[in-house]
Parts: C-alpha cells; sequence; structure tokens
C-alpha cells in the first residue's frame, strides 16, 4: 500500500501494463524526451529510460499519431496516446471518430481497435483553449468508451482495464487531479491521491462509484466537480441535509443501474457537469434518468454547469465559470426542501 | 519474358476481372437492383494490379472510397465483393460496409477508409506496428491526387519519414479530386516531388503500364522490407467514369479524355502479351470468358445470399 496522485498512479500502471504485455507502447508529443517533463503532466516521466524504444515522441501532430495509434492497434499493438490537452482532440477526432469507433462494426466484426487515448481537461488558468471539457463530444460517438478519472485508485485500475480491453477507449483525466509535482504543479490543485495498493488490480470501464451514501438527494458528478459533490455533501451534511454523492465515472456507457438505486432512495438528483450547460453529458444523463428512473423522482432534475461561454482567463471570470461548491450546495438545499 | 507467361496471364486476369466487375456492379447500380453508391475504377485497373502483385499475402494495403480494384487485386473474392455490394450477411464486412468500406483482414485489406487521407496516418500506424514487432511486412496505402492537400497526408507521411517506416505511400494520381483538376489545387503538380522534402524517395510512374508499376512497387517494397522505407510511388492514370453514381465527367476535356483512352491499360497489355509470341488472343478471350461467367454466378448468388436480421443492427460495435 502506497498513498500516490493521479500522475503517479498512471505512471505505475502504464509501467506494470508495459511490463506485462509487450504489446504496450505509448505514444504522444513530449511525453519520452530526455531532461523534459514526461507529458504535460508528468505521467510518464522516467518511462523512455526504463521502456527504450516504447515511448514514441510524435511531431506536434494530434491527427496523425492518433491516426498512428489506431493502425498499431488494428495490428496487434496495445497503443496509449498521450493528447498534451483535452482541446487538441477536435485535431485529432476524425481518427478517433471515423477510424476508431467505426473499424469494428464497418469490417462486420472482424477488426479490433485496442487503443487507449487519455486527454486532460478543465478551466485552469489557461484561456479558452486549454480548458474545454471535452467528454462531451466523444460520448454520442458509438464505437467507443468514454471514463473520467476522479482519484489515484481509479485512474491506475481504469488505465489498466483500457489497456486491457479490445475496444478505443477515452480516459479523461482533469489537470487540478493530478498531482504533478514541481514545475508541473497546477495553481488550485485539489487532492486526488488514494491508497494504492501493491497487488494488481483493476476497476471496470462501465460502473459508477458511490462516494458517500445519503438519503435526501444524489449528487452526480465526475472529475472535479467529483470532489467539489464532496465537499458540498459536507456543508450540507451540517445542515440535516444527507447528500448521496456519485461519481459517475463512465460517461459512455452511463451506469443508470446504480443512479437508479440511489434515485429509489433520494428521489431528487442534482446532476453538476463542468462545461457548458447546453449538450453537456449532463444533459444525456438527464433524459436518461427520464427513462430509466422517472419513477423515482419526486423533484424534477437539476442541472449545474457552466454557462454557454468559452471558458475565460481572468481567474474573477473563470471561478465564476465553473461550478462550485457555493453552487451546488445551493441546489441541493432548495432541492431538498421541495 | 516468356518464362513469365502465367504471371503475366494472371495480371492480364485481374485487369480484365476488376474492369469487368466495375462494369457490371454500374449495370446494377443503373439498373437498381444493387443498393447504395458506387466510386468505380476503370481505367485505373494496373495500379491496383500491379503494387498488389509486388506485395506478399500477409503484407497489408489500405484502401479509399474508391476501392473495387485495390479488393480486387488483393485477393478478395467476387463473391464476398458482390454479397457485400448487395448488403448481404455473407458480405466481406456483412453487409455493414459497402461499396466504400470494402475489406479482408484475412486477406491483408483493411476496410476501405473513406475519408480523403485517413488511411495515410492509419497506414504509418500499421507500418510502426510491423517494425515494433520486427515483423517483415509492408503495408501499401492508396490514396489519390487529392489526398495530397489534406493535412493527414502532411501528417502521416512526415512520421512515416522519420521513423523510416515500412510503407509504400500509393498515389493514384487520375488529375481529378472529385471534379476538381489537380492544376487548380496544386501549384507543383508532381506528386513524386514532396517525398524529397520530407527526406525519402519518391518516383512517378506510368500507371497505366502494369509491368512498369509492379517493378516500382517491387522495388519500393524491398526497400520498405530493408528498413529503407517510406516509398512515395505516384501512379498517373485516369478514371473513365464518374467520381460516383451517374456523373457523366463534363468537366474532363475531351482530347484528354481521347488521350487517356488510347492509353487504356488493358488494351496496352494485350497488345505486349500477343508480341510475345506464345500468347494468343483466343487466350485473351477465354479469359474474358472465364471472368464473365465468374461475375454472373456471383451477381446470381448475390441476389439471393442471406439479408440481415434486425437484431444484427445493434451487433458489432465493441469487440
Amino acid at each position: 500500500m502506497k498513498r500516490q496522485g493521479i500522475a503517479e498512479a498512471l505512471r505505475d500502471g502504464i509501467a506494470e501494463e508495459m511490463t506485462r504485455d509487450p504489446a504496450v507502447f505509448c505514444i504522444g508529443e513530449d511525453i519520452g524526451v530526455p531532461g523534459g517533463w514526461g507529458g504535460a503532466f508528468t505521467v510518464t516521466l522516467g518511462l523512455a529510460e526504463k521502456f527504450p524504444g516504447r515511448i514514441i515522441d510524435t511531431p506536434i501532430a494530434e491527427l496523425g499519431f492518433t491516426g498512428m495509434a489506431v493502425g498499431a492497434a488494428m495490428m496487434g499493438m496495445r497503443p496509449i496516446a498521450d493528447m498534451q490537452y483535452g482541446d487538441f482532440l477536435f485535431l485529432a477526432s476524425d481518427q478517433l471518430i471515423n477510424n476508431a469507433a467505426k473499424m469494428r462494426y464497418m469490417s462486420g466484426g472482424t477488426v479490433k481497435v485496442p487503443m487507449v487515448m487519455r486527454a486532460p481537461i478543465g478551466a485552469t488558468g489557461r484561456g479558452s483553449q486549454h480548458a474545454q471539457s471535452m467528454e462531451r463530444y466523444f460520448t454520442g460517438v458509438p464505437g467507443l468508451k468514454v471514463v473520467a478519472v476522479s482519484n489515484a485508485y481509479d485512474a491506475k485500475g481504469i488505465l489498466k482495464a483500457a489497456v486491457r480491453d479490445d475496444n478505443p477507449v477515452m480516459i479523461f483525466e482533469h489537470k487540478l487531479l493530478y498531482g504533478s509535482k514541481g514545475a508541473r504543479a497546477e495553481p488550485g490543485a485539489v487532492d486526488a491521491t488514494s491508497e494504492i495498493p501493491d497487488a494488481d488490480y483493476t476497476v471496470p470501464l462501465d460502473q459508477a462509484a458511490v462516494r458517500r451514501e445519503g438519503q435526501h438527494v444524489t449528487i452526480l458528478g465526475w472529475l472535479l466537480m467529483t470532489h467539489y459533490a464532496m465537499a458540498a455533501a459536507t456543508i450540507l451534511a451540517a445542515e440535516g441535509i444527507e447528500a448521496e454523492v456519485i461519481d459517475v465515472r463512465s460517461l459512455s456507457p452511463i451506469d443508470y443501474a446504480t443512479i437508479g438505486a440511489s434515485l429509489r432512495k433520494t428521489g431528487r438528483v442534482v446532476i453538476v457537469e463542468e462545461g457548458p450547460k447546453t449538450g453537456g453529458v449532463s444533459a444525456e444523463i438527464a433524459a436518461g434518468i427520464m427513462e430509466h428512473c422517472a419513477d423515482s423522482l419526486m423533484a424534477p432534475v437539476v442541472r449545474v454547469a457552466s454557462p454557454d461561454v468559452p471558458v475565460p482567463f481572468t481567474p474573477i471570470l473563470e471561478n465564476a465559470y465553473r461550478p462550485d461548491v457555493s453552487r451546488i450546495v445551493e441546489a441541493a438545499r432548495r432541492l431538498a426542501q421541495t | 519474358m516468356k518464362t513469365d507467361r502465367a504471371f503475366h496471364l494472371k495480371l492480364y486476369e485481374q485487369l480484365v476481372l476488376i474492369r469487368e466487375f466495375e462494369e457490371r456492379v454500374k449495370f446494377l447500380f443503373l439498373e437498381g437492383t444493387m443498393p447504395g453508391t458506387i466510386h468505380q475504377c476503370q481505367g485505373q485497373e494496373a495500379t491496383a494490379v500491379g503494387v498488389c502483385a509486388a506485395l506478399r499475402p500477409d503484407d497489408f494495403i489500405t484502401s479509399t472510397f474508391r476501392g473495387h480494384g485495390h479488393a480486387l487485386a488483393k485477393g478478395l473474392s467476387v463473391q464476398e465483393m458482390l454479397d457485400e455490394l448487395f448488403g448481404a450477411t455473407t458480405g466481406c464486412c456483412k453487409g455493414k460496409g459497402g461499396s466504400m468500406h470494402m475489406g479482408n483482414m484475412d486477406k491483408g485489406m483493411v476496410p476501405g477508409i473513406a475519408i480523403v487521407a485517413g488511411g495515410i496516418p492509419l497506414a504509418a500506424g500499421m507500418a510502426l506496428a510491423f517494425k515494433l514487432q520486427r515483423r517483415p511486412q509492408v503495408v501499401a496505402c492508396f490514396f489519390g491526387d487529392g489526398a495530397v492537400a489534406e493535412g493527414a497526408f502532411h501528417e502521416g507521411v512526415n512520421m512515416a519519414a522519420i521513423w523510416d517506416l515500412p510503407v509504400i505511400l500509393v498515389c493514384e494520381n487520375n488529375l481529378y479530386g472529385a471534379s476538381t483538376r489537380i492544376d487548380k489545387v496544386m501549384k507543383n503538380p508532381r506528386v513524386s516531388d514532396r517525398a524529397a522534402s520530407y527526406g525519402f524517395r519518391g518516383e512517378t510512374v506510368d500507371g497505366n503500364d502494369v509491368l512498369a508499376v509492379y517493378a516500382a512497387a517491387q522495388r519500393a517494397a524491398e526497400e520498405c522490407r530493408a528498413g529503407k522505407g517510406p516509398v512515395l510511388l505516384e501512379l498517373l492514370t485516369y478514371r473513365r467514369t464518374g467520381h460516383s453514381r451517374r456523373d457523366a465527367c463534363h468537366y474532363q476535356a475531351k482530347d484528354e479524355r481521347e488521350a487517356w483512352f488510347a492509353r487504356d491499360p488493358i488494351e496496352r497489355f494485350a497488345v505486349q502479351l500477343l508480341d510475345r509470341g506464345d500468347v494468343s488472343q483466343a487466350d485473351l478471350d477465354a479469359i474474358k470468358a472465364d471472368v464473365d461467367r465468374q461475375i454472373t454466378a456471383g451477381v446470381e448468388n448475390a441476389k439471393r445470399a442471406p439479408q440481415p436480421t434486425l437484431a444484427d443492427l445493434t451487433t458489432d460495435v465493441f469487440a
């Protein structure tokens, strides 16, 4: 057992998978340069020395290296692609959406694309183009599995499950949760460390996790919003409102069994999403709740999300953009009282 | 040359097979019995046949939306392709791919990538896998002149270059990207010149001369297998039919069409074969008759082939 942050846990997870299976390799920008950072958030730091020739630094060519990952996966490799910032996924989306996600289907089930795409998201003082919550653009793509990791235990277990999965898996990570150190430390970072077992383990790619039990209201979140929801639940508890906090974690598919079980207990739900409200994953979850467990609802679904604007730079606006603990508390309190 | 008789007749048979397959598909499409859309390669047969003849069975190709010729040349059967075109479960992609996504991994063909240039980074990645796995295979990546304007061309070709990957970049330059002529979209219309700027060898070849294509592809494959890849082959050719469906090609000048029709790859190769002295017109006629029988039987079977059930709609999404 050891305490680790997400960046360290991912690093160990990648190293263990590369040791276990020679087909696993990493591909991306600035991930293995001697004297470099080991990726923008230190996840692959030191791995190039440990695995010569298997940490592949690419030109700045997101479409190109993503396509290479797809092609290598089709030929029996298990690439872990590293997108430096999630925003760059727009450049890579042709290869992800038109090739990786569809190859299985349009080949009549004969092609496998066992690749992992890791991408950091989140508003973190970098302005509009290094900040977007990208998961919404991929959750509606048939053929992709989409997960979001909010703590180190999950990060390692989900990474391993994704590497071993025979399908393309996108793992979203949050810049404020990595626990990156030194020059790559993030102002405003949140503690997402976990006790990591010494033994090998995986975390399923299709299950939500109940982080705190409660009977009055359910709060759904993922990535940074899980942590804010937990902080909100502490405040609400002091007022006598017991919130059940669920880390949705698997964004495609969404685990309506876990969400439904919670709603049967609470009858009320707040969905918290970093990212614009319109077209967000929270909209999909809200619709899914109506289809799967509307009978349990005692009040309409409430969403807390960012406004429909690009991510601003200046701290006062960025903080207003991102849902925070007080907005979650307020929404849950009002809902609990209806 | 005479010792190659059987090989040459095989090349001729493949050329004729592709031409007749495409002509029959066009008929079926216009007749309305075959669903979907079509992008055909009449006039370009020698590029597919010449390149694939230089490959081994376990080498791979990537193709485009204009992939019927590539598929036949790489060894897909007439039947699995016709079944696919008719949407049958016995098609090479169980009817889920269709004309633009023909492929069969067991025969070394990735389902066609119908996004222009989308196969180039993919092929480079396949070649990267071969290099990492120390396997001797190569991948031949077919694309058109239109793909050269895409960013994916640059990104994929550059990475193939910096890592010396075993990929033969096969540009079938038929002068038109859909209806837009190459001179409107390229300052330097000689595609093979681009290889030098990435630091590897490019070559322009008469793409309507099947033996010239074969020889160039053989050289390229040898270099790739020796770790001296990639190679860019620009094969000059011409599309006799429309870009797709009922395109009547009004944008192709009459004199240009006539000049290229006079350089038809099948007729030219027939003349070469007859000049050998040990191939007769009767031999060539027999090949054509055999191909016709094969396709006719294939069409009859495909029309009766099993269609998917509605339950098949949601299968094959995940492995």
